[in-house]
């Protein structure tokens, strides 16, 4: 029992030293540690959830980003595309409501009815996944590849190369990255940027 | 003297006009040229857009400095509001009346050029780079700048 303290003692140590330095986060080929969120039906949504998918698309998103709205029809198109070809999309919201009204549980639920969202919209106010996830921005998208029950990150970054306009992305960062997990190859462009929102962090 | 009252008016709408500043949009190579730049005056570059709020509330930290007129200090504020959306960002800086250097940076394909701005920078704004071209020291912040933090910034690099 004694060793078990310390353990967990040391493991919290290391938890908010990792928090305290902002910048960590996940790369590519990292395994994620799995997390547990309220999702807007009320539901709780595990990414263990997911063990009989071949991958998931993870997406931090809100309701209030210019460039999350920007993206919404074309986050829903991705889920329709590849759910069925078993990578379907989890949505998290990683901003903090005191921080941004807008993204609230409330808000959130009312987005995800309007929209008629067809995958999960994750509600996260402790703000663990952003965080482990080294999210920093929104939209920030994760595809990860379900290797064994062991969840690995294979993509990180942006949807496309353009924003504002979805028929002029020449560079469809995410399916480009799907199809290739999908016909069992490695992910060409494994690591992209934009710019998004900045993630509203709990001060 | 309604003739009188009209030229008041006209003279003060003149003056109004005159004082409404240019937004020029520029293209990544310009960017560039700014962040290479060999002047002696320190490169004070912030990326922000009308609708992010963090950006708007530190705009003034920008506007205090420039207003100080510190032929040391260059100042670019980099709009990355979207190219067709160039009327609101004018609209915006007469309203605020900024006199800072201000210009937007039509360029979409993000990720083509972020790594070159800084290769720290995730994506989010507001982020500000400040570069000292004679020492070629560089501090580049990816977050809302406190009071006085900018001031701390361009010590840093001298």
């Amino acid at each position: 029992m004694k060793v078990l303290k310390v353990y967990s003692l040391v493991l919290i140590g290391i938890v908010a030293l990792t928090a305290g330095m902002g910048v960590s986060g996940y790369e590519v080929g990292d395994a994620v540690a799995d997390f547990k969120l309220k999702n807007v039906d009320g539901k709780m949504v595990s990414l263990s959830d997911y063990g009989k998918s071949k991958g998931v698309i993870v997406i931090f998103d809100c309701n209030t980003c210019p460039y999350s709205k920007a993206y919404n029809d074309r986050i829903i198109a991705l889920n329709t595309k590849y759910a069925a070809l078993g990578f379907p999309v989890i949505a998290i919201n990683p901003n903090h409501p005191d921080m941004s009204s807008g993204d609230s549980y409330e808000e959130m639920i009312s987005l995800a009815k309007e929209k008629h969202y067809t995958f999960p919209y994750l509600y996260d106010p402790a703000q663990l996944t952003p965080k482990a996830f080294g999210a920093s921005n929104t939209p920030h998208a994760f595809v990860l590849k379900n290797e064994n029950n062991v969840f690995k990150v294979s993509y990180i970054g942006a949807i496309d190369n353009n924003v504002r306009d979805a028929s002029a992305a020449d560079k469809k960062y995410i399916e480009e990255a799907v199809d290739a997990l999908l016909a069992g190859g490695a992910v060409t462009t494994p690591k992209t940027k934009a710019i998004g929102c900045g993630i509203k962090w709990k001060k | 003297m309604s003739n009188k009252y009209l030229f008041i008016l006209l003279l003060v709408f003149s003056v109004h006009q005159a004082k409404a500043q240019e937004i020029r949009i520029i293209k990544f190579p310009e960017l560039q040229g700014i962040i290479q730049s060999k002047s002696n005056a320190i490169q004070v570059i912030n990326f922000w857009a009308t609708w992010c709020a963090p950006c708007v509330k530190e705009l003034p930290l920008f506007e205090k400095l420039n207003a100080e007129n510190n032929e040391s200090i260059k100042i670019t504020l980099i709009s990355l509001d979207f190219a067709d959306k160039l009327e609101r960002v004018k609209s915006f800086v007469d309203r605020k009346s900024m006199k800072s250097n201000i210009v937007l940076l039509d360029e979409v394909d993000y990720n083509q050029w972020i790594d070159k701005v800084d290769k720290h920078w995730g994506g989010a704004i507001p982020a500000t780079l400040v570069i000292n071209p004679q020492n070629g020291k560089r501090k580049f912040v990816e977050r809302e700048l406190e009071e006085g933090e900018l001031e701390k910034l361009i010590e840093q690099v001298k």
